[in-house]
């Protein structure tokens, strides 16, 4: 009976886990995805007679909050993952939380964004500028959703995953770090693109 | 031969749930693919003869009232398919097969079942993931067939759902937005596992250019799923964003619908929507076209005796079609417009595209030289295989030149391409696949005598499908036409319509043996001389048959390269890759 | 004209740029048809000749790479010479070479579902405006009748006049969804995409009725959105757009006695 192998140790030529190779791959295809909607964005801005600057539509403040929040969250997801590397579970639940807790905050200001322009009658199909920032803001929201998800996951079960595996126990949080930092990086594109150009 | 292993005994027997239905093992994955992907080609198959009908003869009643009265009033009026319908049944045609049928069939059942096997590997690199793959392909099915039954009826606005017509057509389309949302998923976590898979867990030995040719078009296929389907994600979003959220993404301003202002601020483009979507559907031909070549050319080598020829060039050809498959999309859009200097871009990208196909096919008939052809049914499909190709990509070229464009462009002669690509060639490769691996999965083996009279009957019909098509596109008739006889020149050829409705028919009735052969053969079916009754050289043949959980008895390893047939002074033919001499 | 413009191949070609489009279509078969009979004799050869018999063994030896490598340089060459002697040179004569509005009949023609509106200047030479709100059923271009340029404008309804052995220009667009316009015997295809206007020339150099066609598919009626392009002599021309004159003079009057 064969195992499947290089699921915690390092492939000797790749140099990577299975597990890392995935969530590169799988961050390829969505740099595909948001730069598929980046191209899109260009292509309307161009193609339009007008169109509006961001900061005077949009709540600049509020966002530079948020950009604020979100680099926060990758330094203590760096932080949590190297607590681990030094065998410090307690260091790494209590970064990791603040990781998931700053993640919250964002979409709790992002909600309150939405809020203050649903409630000036502002929604997605006023016009193609607030159309793209919807679609825009929205699916990274959802990004953001859907790590926030996967954390707690994690966060849930890392005290018997960590006595058990610690090292599949790194690489996981490893692997969730890689995905967290692309959301942020969409977000430090987001932010100059909708808010300030 | 063996059906019962020591070895499986030592594990415990996972229930029925897990062992048939929720498994995480590449071969269940791959047969509950296989499965799937097969009811759908049938339907999609089946949708087609009933537009066959309306094509030979427009505006008759249908002849089987039972089932005219089954679709109902809003389908068929007194026997008489609406042009509703009409456009339904093309739209979730192209859907199913394409998104449906051939690709699941090709990499989801072929790709999961023989790749791990053929790199020597336990299973794929996230088990659990490949399931979830299949169950997201699954649910998309599942949305897609249910969209038939929503007010209105499935989506009617062609497989490539361009806008604004999409965006104004009935609820059917939301529902094939979100069915390609998950069907897009599927896709995504299947090419991840592929492309895991073969970069991780080749067995020791296994070098790239020892690989077989089959998972090199895998590797590559995986690539173009992986990046070429998320740009169709996103023009999926902003659609749907139009549908239900009413964004004007693909909306100009100023549009009358039926005389009526339409009530959207405007501002957006449709052709934006066509790039998007053509830059996901042009490297998807090659989706659909590079595993059946890599069936291909194992059973070429197989049945020839010899290593293939040129397998480096073969391996090159098939990554540069990969890479250059992504810079070809906009000859789709020659006239929606398009100026001088985008459409020579194009053109020329298209033309390079074009070379490394002919050193493939090339490669593939020089193969034949000096071999000692074994003529098995899967070796007659696969050499059918060759010219049907041959003749789909040469049909691409006045397609694919701007100026002859002009005149072809929308027309049948863009069918008779496409189809000459997808049907004769993918699925008669499919189908050798099938008879080719079909003692492996079940240790029995095909009916020759069903199989060759299955073949030489779908060779035949199909061509009688698909050949007229050319005729009818130089004549001008367009696609999509509920009754190509409103125009003069389309009077002029529809006797081609009888012809080929009869044909289409034929080759339904040409698969019956195909099923009965497949059904009577997993249990009636000769059993397999040995593990390797082909006499194959690659990694599949040197499991137990079938395969246990976790394939291989003890790790393989290499020695060669994937075809060493008839090497010289060896009392065999055949040097399997894991002998060591 | 006694014979069928339309057969099983190319129908009949009555413009003036349409017999490069059909040079290169040929010559694209000529080259298509070559290199299947090519491969095709080669592959049965081999078929033949390479069976399985009794006593004979593959050989593991492969032969040269010369044989593949012609045939590849040979396609390179033929496929170069197409797209760059004839395909770019067609297509650049095309967007390029319009002829001269003054020499020209030009035309707007909007499409809709499923009809072809045709738009003529009249006699000033000049489009009226057309809006949005003014669209109904009888008016279903939107003209404006009020605007000075747009009184004389002259306006049909999937019958498209034009006069033979001069150039026309034909400004397309749509109203609600893509069409494509579509002159098989003309060689003349082109999307009529909603939010912008497309300007397409070509000249005919033979009178009679053809077929206008829809090639991208527009909705339930895309089947039977069918025009039809009369092309008259320049009399016949002028005398139908008398008739058309005092058609829509007698209608305008109609409406301001309402």
């Amino acid at each position: 009976m064969m195992e499947i192998p290089y699921t915690v140790k390092p492939h000797p030529v790749t140099g990577v886990y299975n597990g890392k190779f995935g969530i590169w791959l799988f961050l390829a295809s969505e740099v595909m995805l948001f730069g598929a909607l980046f191209s899109a964005y260009v292509l309307l801005r161009v193609g339009a007679d007008t169109w509006p600057r961001g900061s005077a539509l949009l709540n600049v403040p509020l966002a530079t909050l948020n950009t604020m929040l979100l680099i926060t969250s990758s330094v203590t997801m760096v932080m949590s993952w190297a607590s681990l590397k030094v065998n410090n579970f307690g260091k790494y639940r209590f970064y990791f939380a603040s990781t998931i807790f700053l993640g919250l905050a964002f979409l709790v200001v992002k909600s309150f964004e939405y809020g203050a322009k649903f409630e000036h009658n502002h929604f997605p199909s006023t016009d193609t500028f607030y159309a793209i920032y919807f679609t825009l803001t929205g699916l990274h929201g959802l990004h953001v959703l859907g790590g926030i998800l996967v954390n707690t996951y994690l966060l849930s079960t890392a005290k018997s995953m960590w006595n058990r595996d610690p090292e599949h126990m790194t690489n996981r949080i490893e692997c969730a770090g890689l995905y967290w930092h692309f959301v942020d990086l969409v977000w430090i594109f987001l932010f100059p693109v909708l808010y300030l150009l | 031969m063996s059906v019962q292993h020591p070895l499986e005994h030592r594990h415990e027997a996972p229930g029925f749930w897990r062992k048939y239905l929720f498994s995480t093992d590449h071969k269940t994955i791959g047969i509950q693919y296989a499965i799937t992907a097969m009811f759908f080609l049938l339907f999609g198959f089946a949708l087609i003869m009933l537009i066959r009908w309306q094509l030979a003869y427009p505006g008759k009643p249908f002849p089987i009232p039972f089932l005219a009265s089954l679709l109902g009033e809003a389908r068929m009026v007194s026997g008489i398919m609406l042009p509703e319908f009409y456009n339904e049944l093309g739209a979730m045609h192209g859907t199913i097969m394409i998104f449906l049928g051939v690709v699941p069939l090709a990499v989801g059942a072929f790709g999961n079942y023989v790749m791990p096997l053929q790199i020597g590997a336990p299973d794929m690199a996230f088990p659990r993931i490949n399931m979830a793959s299949y169950w997201a392909y699954f649910l998309g099915g599942i949305v897609m067939l249910g969209s038939f039954f929503v007010p209105g009826g499935a989506a009617s606005s062609g497989w490539t759902s361009y806008p604004p017509l999409a965006n104004i057509a009935t609820q059917g389309q939301t529902f094939w937005l979100i069915g390609m949302v998950f069907l897009i998923t599927s896709s995504l976590l299947g090419s991840i596992n592929f492309i895991a898979t073969i970069v991780q867990l080749r067995a020791k030995g296994l070098s790239f250019f020892r690989l077989p040719f089959f998972v090199w078009a895998q590797f590559v296929t995986a690539f173009l799923l992986l990046l070429a389907f998320p740009p169709l994600e996103a023009a999926g979003v902003l659609q749907l964003m139009d549908r239900l959220f009413g964004t004007s993404f693909f909306l100009p301003s100023g549009l009358v619908v039926g005389g009526k202002a339409l009530e959207v601020s405007g501002g957006g483009n449709p052709l934006l929507w066509q790039h998007l979507f053509w830059f996901l559907a042009h490297p998807e031909v090659y989706v659909l076209i590079l595993p059946a070549m890599g069936i291909v050319a194992e059973i070429i080598a197989n049945n020839t005796r010899k290593p293939l020829w040129g397998y480096k060039p073969l391996v090159y050809s098939v990554l540069f079609l990969g890479f250059m498959s992504f810079i070809v999309w906009a000859h789709h859009m020659f006239i929606t417009g398009m100026g001088t200097v985008m459409s020579t871009f194009f053109q020329a990208t298209t033309m390079i595209i074009s070379i490394p196909s002919v050193v493939i096919l090339t490669s593939l008939i020089i193969s034949l030289w000096g071999a000692s052809i074994r003529y098995t049914v899967p070796m007659l499909f696969a050499l059918a295989f060759l010219p049907m190709f041959g003749i789909g990509g040469l049909t691409g070229l006045p397609l694919g030149l701007a100026s002859s464009d002009i005149h072809l462009h929308d027309t049948y002669y863009v069918i008779g391409h496409f189809h000459y690509v997808v049907a004769p060639g993918t699925l008669l490769a499919l189908f050798a696949g099938v008879y080719y691996w079909f003692p492996k999965v079940t240790g029995r083996m095909m009916s020759e005598k069903l199989g060759k009279i299955h073949f030489w009957l779908s060779l035949i019909f199909i061509n009688g499908v698909f050949l007229p098509m050319f005729f009818q596109g130089m004549a001008g008739v367009s696609r999509r036409l509920y009754d190509p006889t409103t125009y003069a020149y389309g009077k002029v050829v529809q006797p081609l319509n009888i012809v080929m409705s009869y044909s289409a028919w034929l080759l339904a009735v040409a698969q019956i043996f195909f099923l009965i052969n497949l059904v009577y053969s997993i249990w009636k079916g000769e059993k397999a001389s040995s593990d390797n009754p082909w006499d194959a050289t690659t990694l599949e043949w040197a499991t137990p048959t079938p395969p246990p959980h976790g394939n291989f008895l003890t790790p393989p390893e290499v020695y060669h390269g994937p075809y060493e047939y008839s090497v010289p002074g060896r009392k065999t033919d055949f040097l399997p890759q894991n002998q060591s001499e | 004209m006694n014979e069928s413009p339309y057969g099983y191949w190319l129908p009949i070609d009555i413009s003036t740029h349409g017999y490069q489009i059909d040079q290169l279509i040929a010559l694209l078969h000529w080259f298509m048809g070559g290199l299947f009979v090519f491969w095709s004799a080669f592959f049965i050869y081999c078929l033949i000749r390479f069976r399985h018999r009794e006593g004979h063994q593959a050989s593991y030896r492969l032969i040269s790479g010369k044989f593949s490598k012609v045939l590849e340089v040979g396609v390179i060459i033929v496929e170069s010479v197409l797209l760059i002697g004839f395909s770019i040179p067609i297509w650049a004569s095309l967007k390029h070479d319009f002829p001269d509005a003054k020499e020209a009949l030009t035309v707007h023609i909007v499409a809709e579902q499923f009809s072809w509106n045709i738009h003529y200047p009249g006699r000033d030479g000049v489009f009226g405006k057309r809006d949005v709100q003014l669209t109904s059923p009888s008016n279903p271009l939107g003209l404006d009748r009020k605007d000075p340029y747009g009184k004389d404008d002259i306006t049909s309804i999937n019958v498209f006049h034009m006069v033979v052995n001069k150039p026309v220009i034909v400004h397309l667009s749509s109203k609600d969804v893509i069409h494509s316009f579509f002159i098989p015997v003309m060689r003349i295809k082109q999307d009529a995409i909603p939010g912008s206007s497309i300007p397409i020339w070509f000249e005919a150099t033979q009178t009679g009725k053809f077929d206008i066609a829809c090639a991208q598919l527009c909705g339930l009626g895309h089947y039977r959105m069918r025009g039809e392009v009369s092309i008259d002599t320049q009399e016949a021309f002028d005398q139908w757009m008398l008739q058309k004159e005092s058609e829509s003079e007698q209608a305008s009057s109609e409406e301001t006695h309402q």
